[in-house]
C-alpha cells in the first residue's frame, strides 16, 4: 500500500517536506490518548501483518514499535538477526524476497549498514520503515524528539537546539538535524572534533567544540547523544572520565545559562559520561516524555503508511469506542 | 580471428591520428605482415590487399590500458583472460596489463607464464601480466621480479592493496631498476582508510557512510615520490583520485623524479554524488571525490602531470553489488566504456582534442610501461596495433551487451558518443562493429 501523502516507505527525514513531517506530528496527537486508556487498542491496522526485522540489538525502539503495532491491532512478528537465517549468512536481498513471499504488509528494519532500509524498500512492495540504519538515519526517533520539543515549547520554529556528543556515528543526530532545520529551528552540533563529521557545517548548522559555547549561544534544548563505549577503544576519545569532565552535560555547565535548558536523550544513557544524573533526572529533562511519545509517533507513521488519512486519525481511534 | 591477417590490409581515407609523430591528417594506412607498411595519402595497395574505406572515421594506434583486473585464475565466473581480452578488443584496446591480485596471486614465473599463455590462446587483445611486488601480496617478502620479467611481466604491483611497508617499497623500487620495470602502487594509507567505503566529505556525512579522506591517498603519493627520489626507481601511481596528489606529482616531476601516474575515466567524470541513493556501482577504491578533484585531474591529464588514462576494469558478479553499500565490493568494469566516456566528457565536452585523448590512452601508456612490441604508434615498421574509431557514433550503455562477463558499471543507460569500430592486433582484426 502506498500512502498518498508519505509514499511507500519512511527511510529518513532528509528528503521529506516540512508538511509531511508536520502531518506525522499532528497525526500522532490523537494517538497519544490511546496509550492512556485502560484498554490500549484501536482497530486501525486490523488484518495487517508487520515484521520487525532487527539486525542489530535494540530494546527501546523494538518494544516501542511493537507496542505501536499491537495498539493498532496489527499482527506482528519479530525477527532478530541471531537465531534466524540471517545469522546463517543469508543476504539482505534474500531475506527481503523471502519475507515478501510470505505476503506481509510492512517491514520495520534496523540494520547496521547505512542505506539498508532504502535498499530493502527498493526491492519489496511492502512498506518499509527505517528503525535505524547504520550511521544514516533514525527517522522515528527524530519525529518523537520533534513531537516532544513541540509539546514542551509549544513550537519548533525559532528554537535553538544543540545536538551534543558523538555526531559522527549518530543516526539520531542526522535525522534530528534534517527534521529540526525543516521545521525552522536553529540547529547546532557540539562535541569533540574527533566525533564531528566532515562537512557538517555545510548543512546549515552551527558547530561548537565545547558545551559551554552551545550554552552561551543561547540553546533552548540540548539533545545529548549516547556515547558508544567502543569509541574509546577506537581512539576517538582518550577516556570516559575525560569525556565527562570536558563534554559531560552537568548542572554546573547548565547554570551558566540565564534560562532553563530543556534536556533530551535518545537513550540508553551512560549516566556520568555524556550526561550527569542530576541533569537526566532534573526538572528540565523530558527524556521519559520522549519514550512515551515514541509509541504515538510510531502509531502515526504506521497508520499513515498503511494508507490512513490524517484527518481520519481521530475517527480511526474512536472506532473502538 | 580473421583470415585478413594473411593478406595486406589498407585502411583508406580516414583521419589518421598518431600522437607519437604528431600526425593528424587525412590519409591511408597500409598493413602488411602484421606491421605498419606505410602511412600517407593515396597509398597504392599490392595485389590481394583487402581495402577498407574508413572515411569519416579515425585511424589511431590501438588503445593501451595499464590497469585491468582479469579474474583468472580464481574467479573465472567474473572474468577470464579471454573474456577480458574480448571486452578490451571491443573497447578499442590492443594491449592491456593484468593486475596480479588473482587467486592464487600472480607472484611467480609460472603464474605470469599462465597469463601469457591464456592471452596467446585467446588471440585477441594482448594481455601483458603485471607481477606481484610481494609474495602473496602480503607485503612482506619481494617476489622474484627477474623470473617474472623473463616470463613476460611488464611491471610489478600489489594493487588492490597498498605497499604498507616503506622499507618494502624502497627495496622494490631499487630492485626493479635492474629489470627496468616500474613499480605500480595503489596509494592508500591503511589506517586512515580503514572501514571507509566512499570519499570523506559532505556526501558521506549525509549518507552516514564511513569516508576515506583524500589524505589517505596523498600521504602515500608523497611517500612514494620520496622513495623514488631516494632510490632512482620508477614509481607508477595507480588510479589517482585527489587534487592534493596532483600537486605532489607536479612538484615531483618538476624536480625530475621518475614518477608516472594514471587516472580512470570515472575519476575524470564522476563525483561522490554518484554514491547517493547508495548506488553500489559508484563504490570504488579510491573513491569518487569532489568536483574540484575532477577538475584538477583533468588539468593534470591535459598537461601531462598525469600521464595516461587507465580503466581499473574490476569485474564483480552481479549479486555481489546487490548488497548494502558497506557490504558491496569496490570496483567497476570499464574496458568497454573507457574510450566513449572519456571521449564524450572530455572531447565532446571541449576539454581535450581527440589527438590529446588518443595520446593519453595509447601513446603515453605504451611509453610508461615500455610495452614489448611497442604499441602507441603508427610509425612505419611498427607492429600493426590499430584502432579505427567512429567519433560520431552515438550509443547507449547497455551492460547486457558487454563482452565482459561482468556488468557492474555506473554508466548504465548513459548516452555516449564515440566508439571503436575496428580493432586490429598485429595486423589481425580482433573486433569489428
Amino acid at each position: 500500500m502506498n500512502s498518498p501523502i508519505l509514499g511507500k516507505d519512511l527511510t529518513g527525514l532528509e528528503h521529506m517536506t516540512p508538511e509531511q513531517i508536520r502531518l506525522i506530528l499532528d497525526t500522532a496527537e490523537p494517538f497519544k490518548e490511546v496509550s492512556e486508556r485502560p484498554i490500549k487498542k484501536v482497530p486501525a491496522l486490523r488484518g495487517k501483518t508487520i515484521v520487525n526485522l532487527f539486525f542489530e540489538a535494540s530494546t527501546r525502539t523494538r518494544i516501542s514499535f511493537e507496542f505501536a503495532e499491537k495498539r493498532l491491532s496489527a499482527d506482528t512478528v519479530n525477527v532478530a538477526a541471531t537465531g534466524s537465517s540471517v545469522s546463517k549468512g543469508e543476504t539482505l536481498v534474500d531475506t527481503a524476497k523471502n519475507l515478501e513471499a510470505m505476503r506481509i504488509d510492512m517491514v520495520v528494519i534496523r540494520h547496521g549498514s547505512s542505506g539498508a532500509a532504502e535498499f530493502l524498500g527498493n526491492r519489496i512492495a511492502s512498506n518499509v520503515i527505517n528503525a535505524g540504519d547504520g550511521k544514516h538515519e533514525h527517522p522515528t526517533q527524530a519525529l518523537l524528539d520533534l513531537l516532544t520539543i513541540r509539546d514542551k515549547h509549544g513550537k519548533i520554529e525559532g528554537l535553538k537546539v544543540c545536538l551534543v556528543g558523538d555526531v559522527l556515528h549518530s543516526r539520531v543526530a542526522r535525522s534530528n538535524l534534517w527534521g529540526l532545520t525543516k521545521l525552522g529551528a536553529e540547529v547546532a552540533v557540539c562535541g569533540p572534533w574527533t566525533l564531528l563529521p566532515r562537512g557538517i557545517d555545510e548543512l546549515g548548522v552551527t558547530v561548537f567544540g565545547r558545551v559551554e559555547e552551545a550554552i552561551e549561544w543561547g540553546a533552548d534544548v540540548l539533545n545529548v547523544l549516547r556515547l558508544q563505549l567502543e569509541r574509546m577503544e577506537k581512539g576517538y576519545i582518550p577516556s570516559l572520565r575525560e569525556y565527562y569532565r570536558v563534554f559531560g552535560v552537568t548542572p554546573e555547565r547548565l547554570e551558566r545559562s540565564p534560562k532553563p535548558i530543556t534536556i533530551m536523550h535518545p537513550g540508553p544513557m551512560n549516566r556520568g559520561v555524556e550526561i550527569d544524573s542530576r541533569v537526566a533526572d532534573g526538572p528540565h529533562s523530558i527524556i521519559l516524555e520522549q519514550v512515551t511519545n515514541g509509541v504515538a509517533v510510531r502509531m502515526a507513521v504506521l497508520y499513515l503508511l498503511a494508507g490512513g488519512r490524517a484527518e481520519l486519525a481521530d475517527a480511526a481511534k474512536r472506532g473502538s469506542e | 580471428m580473421s583470415d585478413s591477417s594473411l593478406r595486406p590490409l589498407l585502411l583508406q581515407g580516414g583521419r589518421v591520428i598518431d600522437p607519437s609523430r604528431a600526425i593528424d591528417a587525412m590519409g591511408d594506412v597500409l598493413i602488411q605482415d602484421g606491421k605498419i607498411a606505410a602511412v600517407g595519402r593515396g597509398l597504392s595497395a599490392p595485389d590481394g590487399t583487402t581495402v577498407r574505406n574508413v572515411s569519416g572515421k579515425v585511424v589511431a594506434p590501438g588503445l593501451v590500458d595499464l590497469h585491468v583486473h582479469l579474474r583468472e585464475p580464481g574467479n573465472e565466473d567474473e572474468e577470464t583472460v579471454a573474456s577480458g581480452a574480448r571486452a578490451a578488443a571491443a573497447g578499442g584496446f590492443t594491449a592491456i596489463c593484468a593486475m596480479p591480485n588473482t587467486d592464487p596471486v600472480t607472484d611467480n614465473q609460472a603464474a605470469v607464464g599462465f597469463v601469457v599463455r591464456q592471452s596467446g590462446r585467446a588471440g585477441l587483445t594482448r594481455v601483458h601480466p603485471i607481477g606481484a611486488i610481494s609474495i602473496g601480496q602480503k607485503g612482506e617478502r619481494l617476489a622474484e621480479f627477474g623470473e617474472m620479467v623473463s616470463a613476460g611481466a611488464v611491471a610489478v604491483s600489489d594493487d588492490g592493496k597498498p605497499v604498507v611497508s616503506s622499507h618494502l617499497m624502497r627495496t622494490a623500487l631499487e630492485y626493479a631498476r635492474t629489470f627496468g620495470i616500474p613499480v605500480a602502487d595503489h596509494c592508500e594509507e591503511p589506517t586512515l582508510a580503514a572501514g571507509g567505503v566512499m570519499h570523506e566529505g559532505l556526501v558521506s556525512t549525509r549518507l552516514g557512510l564511513k569516508g576515506i579522506p583524500s589524505a589517505a591517498e596523498e600521504i602515500m603519493v608523497a611517500r612514494d615520490v620520496l622513495l623514488a627520489e631516494l632510490t632512482g626507481g620508477h614509481v607508477h601511481l595507480c588510479h589517482m583520485s585527489a587534487r592534493g596528489s596532483v600537486a605532489i606529482i607536479r612538484e615531483a616531476k618538476e624536480r625530475g623524479i621518475q614518477v608516472t601516474a594514471e587516472v580512470t575515466p570515472h575519476h575524470l567524470t564522476l563525483t561522490d554524488h554518484a554514491c547517493e541513493e547508495y548506488d553500489t556501482h559508484a563504490k570504488m577504491n579510491p573513491p569518487l571525490r569532489e568536483s574540484a578533484d575532477v577538475a584538477a585531474l583533468r588539468g593534470a591529464l591535459k598537461d601531462g602531470v598525469i600521464d595516461c588514462i587507465a580503466s581499473d576494469h574490476a569485474p564483480h558478479a552481479y549479486d555481489e553489488k546487490e548488497a548494502a553499500f558497506d557490504d558491496a565490493p569496490f570496483g567497476i568494469v570499464g574496458l568497454e566504456t573507457a574510450f566513449a566516456v572519456a571521449h564524450t566528457e572530455l572531447v565532446c565536452g571541449g576539454v581535450f582534442t581527440l589527438p590529446e585523448l588518443i595520446r593519453r590512452m595509447s601513446t603515453e601508456p605504451a611509453r610508461v610501461f615500455h610495452l614489448p612490441g611497442g604499441g602507441g604508434t603508427l610509425a612505419p615498421g611498427a607492429v600493426a596495433d590499430i584502432v579505427v574509431l567512429d567519433p560520431t557514433a552515438k550509443w547507449t550503455v547497455d551492460p547486457g551487451g558487454f563482452h565482459s562477463k561482468s556488468h557492474n558499471t555506473p554508466f548504465t543507460g548513459r548516452p555516449l558518443t564515440g566508439r571503436a569500430i575496428l580493432t586490429i592486433v598485429a595486423g589481425t582484426i580482433v573486433h569489428e562493429l
